[in-house]
């Protein structure tokens, strides 16, 4: 398994190996998931419930479908750990953490500084995502989440 | 026009602060550029053959006096005294250092501009009718919409590593001047059998190395879905848009592959999910920018009656206005295509020029064209003649709108790292040929657009005539391309036959233009009696 260098949960990282999801299809029992780019991440959501970890991969930063894999995740309630792998870098991190990532195994371990400046930039965003933070118009008109 | 309240202007801000830190990091070597460059990019930065390029945001076209000045400051204070107004509305800086670039956006914010996401693999700049809450022909301002869009797409996280660069255009008009079928996303508002704004849906549309028109995906989508709808089109383009070869990553390849009727059916399915996931702001955000979009104070009971009695301003003034939706008031449009000139360029002088007319004039506003010229969109016709003096006293009088002398052309090879050919002495030299304003005003209606490579950013296959340079071992080559259009007759140019040397192509737009006036019947455009009598006369006039 790869260990989160960053984790914003309160229980402590899960440390099952993640198996293809090409194995729920087969009957697998296992409470961990890896997904790479090209998977179709809605194949996962009839056995949300048994699922504890999902490790979504990014082989290059540049291939940006992992970011629709975590919102179609929290979208359909899964509130398990969603860890990004791979070439996770800093200047993807406030986009990660929007899309619902809650853990990080870079490849190449992160500078903790400019995790915590690139945190620190942004007050507010435009859009409603699935990390459930108030959009900007909800606040321009006092709209509830 | 638009103003930002506190959130954002906290955005800009906080995007100075964010580059100003990702260039420290550059320049300290703790970030490799392979890193950097996407980054760079998704903030207008090029690296190009002589120097850094800056290409900043003009939102749906439209700035004021105020930052029409400091884009003049720029160009004076951090390149050589001229800018680039491109073909999707906003502005490049050619010689630009990487070390003053954060000052550069530090200035801008305090005017409420920025160049987020003006190049990348991201939704960029929203694009949009230069004629806006000015044309007599459109059903309403399509502006608030685009703002709507613009912020939606700002820092969208889903959506900023995309297969490929994504572009959208908003129009209101049956009258299509912002070639919004040749977008990822086109978008017409239209109003529905009850009488409902909503907005209709192309998408897949394009240029560059396989052009493509943009199919209607939905009929009309209403104000209070916009968003989750834009949303669908997105993600579907993110999940399956191709990766493995950049030149079929546009979304026009994915429909293409799937057929619409596919690609309508997964939005849908989509949409139906987005629709219930609270994305969409009330319609209290889509009035409240819609406020700062009324008219301004337009008097009322204004003559149309003009002093035409000085013949150039006559001219200038049948070419270059257009009909305004209020009595005695017209929209201005001042030609960045003199004579000899490279097309889109201005001086900072010439900028400042403008922002102070726009001030004096035209309730200080200004708007960019796709076709690279700017528009004052408001003016008084009895003002008309004092703008004409002191624009023709700054060489910006050219009465050439729509005209032959009215070219798009793309940097090409005098300052593109991507180009084969330099599409600026073609230009020059073309419009240097017919610089005589009567033989422009016999030819009519004649847009020529010229690029210096496949990738179509002076929009060839969308010219009447469109100009293609490319590489033939070694030697600058330009192909000749007929019967395009990015209007409403929207249609994809089509190649003539082998191509020419710089000088050759010159002759060679002469020749079919002389085919042209041989042909015409009445009232007929260039590109009329093209489609009426088709390549072959063109053809044999060329190589027979």
């Amino acid at each position: 398994m790869v260990e989160p260098q960053i984790i914003y949960r309160n229980e402590p990282a899960v440390t099952d190996a993640a198996v293809p999801l090409a194995d729920f299809a087969d009957g697998t029992n296992a409470a961990a998931v890896r997904i790479e780019p090209g998977d179709d991440v809605r194949a996962l959501l009839p056995h949300l419930s048994q699922v504890r970890l999902v490790e979504v991969n990014f082989p290059a930063f540049g291939d940006g479908r992992g970011f629709s894999s975590a919102q179609i995740l929290r979208e359909a309630g899964y509130t398990g750990e969603l860890r990004a792998t791979g070439d996770v870098l800093v200047d993807q991190f406030v986009f990660l953490r929007r899309c619902g990532f809650d853990s990080f195994a870079p490849r190449k371990p992160l500078n903790l500084d400019d995790v915590k400046a690139a945190e620190g930039f942004f007050p507010d965003f435009y859009q409603n995502t699935s990390d459930g933070v108030a959009a900007i118009w909800a606040k321009r008109h006092k709209v509830a989440p | 026009m638009y103003q930002y309240d506190t959130y954002d202007q906290a955005m800009v801000d906080a995007r100075v602060a964010e580059f100003r830190d990702q260039v420290r990091r550059r320049l300290d070597g703790s970030l490799p550029e392979e890193e950097f460059r996407h980054l760079r990019l998704k903030n207008g930065l090029y690296l190009q053959l002589h120097a850094y390029m800056l290409r900043v945001a003009i939102p749906y076209g439209t700035l004021s006096g105020k930052q029409m000045h400091m884009l003049a400051h720029i160009a004076r204070t951090y390149d050589k005294g001229y800018g680039h107004f491109t073909t999707r509305q906003n502005i490049q800086y050619n010689w630009i250092n990487l070390e003053q670039t954060p000052d550069i956006l530090a200035e801008l914010a305090t005017v409420e501009m920025h160049a987020i996401q003006t190049s990348g693999n991201c939704i960029r700049n929203i694009s949009s009718d230069q004629f806006a809450g000015a044309a007599a022909d459109e059903i309403a301002d399509p502006r608030p919409w685009a703002e709507l869009l613009r912020q939606w797409s700002t820092f969208h996280p889903e959506f900023q590593l995309l297969p490929r660069k994504f572009k959208i255009a908003v129009i209101a008009s049956s009258s299509d001047r912002a070639a919004m079928r040749l977008h990822d996303i086109g978008i017409e508002l239209v109003k529905n059998a009850e009488g409902v704004l909503g907005a209709k849906f192309f998408v897949g549309g394009g240029m560059g190395r396989t052009p493509m028109i943009a199919p209607c995906i939905r009929e009309f989508v209403s104000a209070q879905e916009l968003i989750s709808y834009a949303e669908a089109c997105l993600r579907v383009y993110n999940r399956y848009g191709r990766r493995d070869n950049k030149y079929k990553a546009r979304i026009k390849i994915l429909i293409h592959e799937l057929g619409a009727d596919e690609y309508r059916r997964q939005v849908e399915e989509e949409f139906a999910h987005m629709k219930t996931l609270g994305l969409n702001p009330p319609v209290a955000e889509l009035e409240r920018i819609s406020a700062y979009f009324t008219d301004p104070a337009f008097e009322q009971g204004l003559s149309d009656a003009l002093d035409r009695s000085d013949p150039d301003f006559a001219v200038w003034v049948d070419q270059n206005t257009h009909p305004h939706k209020t009595p005695g008031y017209a929209s201005v449009t001042i030609s960045l295509k003199p004579a000899g000139g490279i097309p889109g360029d201005a001086t900072a002088d010439q900028i400042d020029l403008m922002a102070d007319l726009a001030s004096e004039y035209a309730f200080d506003e200004l708007r960019v064209t796709h076709s690279q010229n700017i528009v004052l969109p408001h003016v008084r016709k009895a003002d008309l003649y004092a703008i004409w003096q002191k624009l023709d006293a700054a060489g910006l009088a050219s009465a050439n709108l729509d005209l032959i002398g009215d070219m798009i052309a793309c940097p090409g090879l005098d300052y593109c790292s991507l180009a084969n050919a330099r599409s600026i002495p073609v230009a020059q030299k073309i419009s240097q040929r017919f610089a005589d304003t009567g033989r422009q005003l016999d030819l009519g209606e004649l847009k020529l657009k010229i690029s210096g490579c496949i990738n179509a950013c002076g929009h060839h296959h969308a010219g009447h005539i469109g100009i293609l340079g490319v590489d033939k071992k070694g030697v600058e080559n330009f192909q000749l391309l007929l019967g395009g259009s990015a209007a409403e007759d929207v249609s994809i140019a089509k190649i003539v036959g082998p191509g020419f040397d710089e000088d050759g192509i010159v002759n060679a737009v002469e020749t079919v233009t002389n085919v042209y006036l041989g042909a015409r019947e009445d009232g007929e455009r260039f590109v009329d009696t093209y489609r009426r009598i088709g390549m072959e006369p063109f053809k044999e006039a060329l190589y027979g």
